[in-house]
């Protein structure tokens, strides 16, 4: 997992929306393709994301192989005191991130 | 499964106006029934938004979503049947979120169909769907 990109506003105001967008770089192999020998690429997607915010679930995603390479994800969560936005994920690999930004409420 | 609603849900499947003839309009709708349990789609309500012609379809954006408040929606999914393989994602969302939408990116192998499905708190299951012509397709070989 080489870059990942969270990007949430410093500061909201109460009630308001926190635009958050994550870009994750990952191939999202799709088991579909095949390599020159003609052997299938082993599938490597990214098949569960999580989002929370001040410790309250804002989305929990199923992804399949028709998200693209590299997912980006765009959500939005309630303002309602300041907290962490945290978002988790798992890849078939068993790869697990993390990853935290802290959002002040206004 | 009752007799009424085994009829009444083999109707409706039969009789579905947004299933076209395409590779895998069947496993579409198995994996939609799979997420509602049979009850009937009513359209409406539910938004997707995506571009009607893909230019690329490794990476197209798409939007869908709900207009009502986010306590209105039990789980978003999402279904394309020109794919190899009918699911896109299924999303739950829970109470901090702001409103029951997302973006993201998805690829697609060929011209289609993309459907999305809301399940309500009610039970009720609400679609929308989008037909687009894909220039190029997602790479799968």
């Amino acid at each position: 997992m080489a870059r990942i990109l969270l990007n949430v506003p410093k500061q909201v105001r109460r009630g308001e929306a926190i635009e958050i967008k994550l870009l994750l770089s990952h191939p999202m192999e799709t088991g579909q393709r095949r390599d020159e020998t003609g052997t299938i690429v082993p599938r490597n997607i990214i098949r569960e994301v999580t989002c929370t915010y001040g410790g309250a679930e804002v989305v929990r995603l199923d992804l399949f192989p028709a998200i693209s390479a590299n997912p980006f994800l765009h959500v939005a969560a309630r303002a309602e005191a300041s907290g962490d936005v945290v978002l988790t994920w798992t890849d078939d690999a068993g790869l697990t991130g993390m990853e935290t930004a802290a959002v002040e409420v206004v | 499964m009752n007799r009424r609603r085994f009829i009444l849900t083999g109707g409706l499947l039969v009789a579905a106006p947004w299933l076209p003839a395409r590779a895998t309009p069947d496993a579409v709708a198995e994996a939609i029934h799979a997420v509602t349990g049979g009850v009937p789609l009513q359209p409406g309500r539910v938004r997707l938004d995506l571009p009607a012609m893909v230019e690329n379809g490794n990476a197209v954006g798409m939007t869908v979503g709900m207009d009502d408040p986010a306590a209105s929606v039990r789980s978003l999914h999402v279904f394309a049947d020109g794919n190899p393989l009918p699911n896109v994602l299924h999303a739950t969302f829970g109470p901090a979120a702001f409103r029951p939408q997302l973006a993201t990116r998805i690829r697609l192998a060929n011209n289609q169909t993309v459907h999305a499905v809301a399940i309500l708190p009610d039970g009720t299951c609400w679609t929308a769907s989008v037909d687009l012509v894909v220039t190029l397709a997602a790479c799968l070989e």
